[in-house]
């Protein structure tokens, strides 16, 4: 037995150890691994009627991946330039949002972070309220906001700023907001967290060491919080990227999501190895993304955890 | 030369005084220390000379120039955090080059400033180490290493000693005197809450108390002849005692009938309008001696405390009131005296005179 596991036994005695590890066994592999597999499993094999499942034709096949990068086959095109472009686009958006949620929520999180008070618990709770609504109606209030007679639009051609109604939605930028909006929370406490513990002396310091606002954020401040800033980065742009009621709320009718494309894949085509495939290379694509994210900027994976 | 002058210094948090009258002049060379009680203001004093916290009222000078409204960089001034405030990503010369490297300072002029800080605090093999790898003295070194590096006017040091063990403290401190030895020309002042500390680092001691300034003087001025009831109790352990009396001789010595039957004589005059007036005896515990006749005071013995080179005599209370016990600080180790009534006298020229709280010293 390894060593950190004796020492949990020895903490928790043999029963109570027993069961959480059961559970905690229960958990990931039960509920998240063995799924995974399965749909992996799924991916590679070809879409066959129910009594052909098990049959003969039931076997391994690259058809499904092939299809994200060709298209079907005899198609009029080289590529699927389609699908693929919704794949590099919804990659790039999510990348996009989790750089304007960066940007926006450092700001906040250091100021809760740093400043004492109560006020800073009215200005927590006011952030979490409005989580209590679900994502669904969040995003219809967003619509109500953005849509052509919308709020906004009703406000901008009343004083009139604009001659028409600007299209917010087929200009996604409802959609942009909306998942800016969706994932703050899980950006600003994980910065928060960090910076909360960082000692204001170090900040003093570096202003009596005669450095100007700007460079004690990017020297003393920003790499402090690099695990808070890494974390929450990562959960934004996992989630950003495998979104669907936004994008399917918000998004324009041009616009495309590519968790949109496997959902049709999984309910209006009733092709589920097509769907699973494409759901793995978007989960493959991610993972490997964030990964090399962290190398670039020399994060360590348990600075994800802190 | 005048280094560093506070003129009518004042600090206001919204409508409440923090600080106000603080006039001080400090000259080049010296070791200033700020002592107080908690909360007297004292690393708020400090943070104002630093340029980290506003100045409410009146001007601060160094070397002749106002500084109340220039950047804390440029105010020729280095402070060193009671918590360290090292930067935990970067390494010790980085920590310790960090302020040249803003100032754009050419490299090898930041190295050869490392260097010979290191050099003095003795920092050269860790130079390439994270904070994390430092004992808490090496740390506290590293802070004081990277105020030495940009060879300011004054350091500023906040309680710099309060984060290490008690050995640690005491070698430390004799570290920091060594330093101050070794750059004579170096003003700085120093906060801290021991008045050990304020006793053996110190050339003067400012003592903060009521938003202002107790004394300022040298140690031993403050020990031999504090201004002021709270002086008096705030230098020495135990703190001296006070008991209450009145004059009933004056001229060249003083003789004071103590309210608990004992009598006073000492060698601060008064004159003949302060006979009959109330004061207040300051005694300090050392200074008692047991004695057979004429005693200063006479009490039973309620607790002991034996130290070896010393032993502690707490007296009974008279009435159970609020006023503090009378303690004795006798030399060496003292047997059987708990329970035992014990009389105790002092030198004349030990015995201190308070109206009203202020000295009677002339």
């Amino acid at each position: 037995m390894p060593g950190f596991l004796k020492e949990f036994f020895n903490r928790n005695g043999t029963g109570m150890g027993l069961t959480i590890l059961l559970l905690v066994l229960f958990w990931t592999i039960g509920l998240i691994i063995l799924p995974q597999l399965s749909m992996l499993d799924f991916s590679f094999r070809p879409n066959l009627p129910p009594p052909e499942i098990g049959g003969p034709k039931d076997v391994y096949t690259l058809e499904n991946y092939q299809y994200l990068v060709y298209g079907p086959e005899g198609g009029s095109q080289d590529y699927n330039s389609v699908d693929l472009r919704v794949f590099f686009r919804t990659l790039i958006a999510a990348v996009c949002v989790t750089i304007f949620n960066l940007i926006l929520c450092y700001p906040i999180a250091y100021y809760l972070g740093q400043s004492k008070g109560n006020h800073i618990r009215i200005f927590a709770m006011m952030l979490i309220i409005p989580y209590w609504i679900n994502e669904i109606l969040r995003a219809f209030a967003l619509r109500i906001i953005f849509g052509e007679t919308g709020v906004l639009n009703t406000i901008f051609v009343g004083l009139g700023i604009w001659d028409t109604p600007f299209d917010f939605i087929r200009n996604d930028i409802a959609l942009y907001a909306g998942l800016g909006y969706a994932y703050i929370l899980l950006m600003i406490f994980p910065i928060y967290n960090v910076i909360e513990s960082l000692d204001h002396n170090q900040i003093e310091a570096a202003r009596d060491l005669g450095a100007p606002w700007w460079r004690i954020h990017w020297r003393v401040v920003i790499p402090y919080a690099k695990p808070g800033i890494s974390s929450g980065c990562t959960m934004v742009f996992m989630l950003s990227a495998g979104a669907l009621a936004a994008p399917q709320i918000l998004g324009g009718p041009s616009s495309l999501w590519f968790t949109q494309l496997i959902y049709q894949q999984f309910n209006d085509n009733n092709d589920w190895p097509q769907g699973a495939a494409y759901a793995i290379v978007l989960l493959v694509t991610c993972i490997l993304f964030v990964l090399a994210m962290m190398r670039l900027f020399k994060v360590n994976m348990g600075d994800i955890g802190k | 030369m005048s280094e560093l002058k506070l003129t009518d210094v004042a600090k206001t948090y919204g409508p409440v005084k923090v600080l106000k009258d603080i006039n001080l002049d400090i000259q080049t060379g010296e070791l200033i220390v700020f002592v107080g009680p908690s909360g007297c203001g004292k690393s708020t004093l400090l943070r104002m000379i630093a340029g980290l916290e506003k100045i409410s009222g009146g001007t601060l000078e160094i070397e002749g120039q106002v500084m109340n409204d220039v950047p804390p960089a440029q105010r020729g001034i280095a402070m060193v955090f009671q918590s360290y405030a090292l930067y935990p990503h970067m390494t010790v010369r980085e920590n310790m080059a960090f302020a040249l490297k803003i100032a754009k300072v050419p490299a090898a002029e930041i190295d050869a400033a490392v260097k010979r800080a290191a050099q003095i605090l003795q920092l050269e093999p860790f130079l390439d180490r994270l904070p994390k790898a430092l004992s808490g003295g090496q740390r506290q070194r590293v802070a004081i290493g990277r105020a030495i590096v940009r060879d300011p006017k004054v350091y500023l040091f906040d309680e710099p000693l309060s984060n290490l063990d008690a050995a640690l403290r005491v070698a430390t401190r004799i570290e920091i005197a060594r330093l101050k030895e070794a750059m004579p020309d170096s003003t700085m002042i120093y906060v801290t809450h021991d008045q050990v500390e304020a006793m053996t680092l110190a050339s003067r001691i400012v003592v903060l108390a009521n938003k202002g300034i107790a004394q300022v003087g040298t140690p031993l001025e403050l020990y031999e002849t504090p201004d002021n009831e709270f002086v008096a109790q705030f230098i020495g352990s135990p703190s001296m005692n006070l008991l209450p009396g009145k004059i009933t001789q004056t001229g060249p010595q003083t003789t004071v009938q103590l309210d608990g039957g004992g009598v006073a004589v000492s060698t601060i005059p008064t004159q003949p309008e302060d006979q009959g007036r109330s004061v207040n005896v300051g005694i300090r515990p050392e200074d008692f001696v047991l004695t057979e006749d004429a005693p200063v005071f006479q009490g039973c013995v309620d607790f002991t405390e034996a130290l070896g080179e010393v032993t502690l005599l707490y007296f009974a209370k008279e009435k159970d009131d609020a006023s503090e016990a009378v303690i004795a600080k006798l030399p060496g180790i003292q047997r059987n005296l708990r329970g035992q009534t014990v009389s105790v006298a002092a030198a004349p020229e030990k015995v201190h005179l308070f109206s009203n709280g202020q000295s009677m010293r002339p």
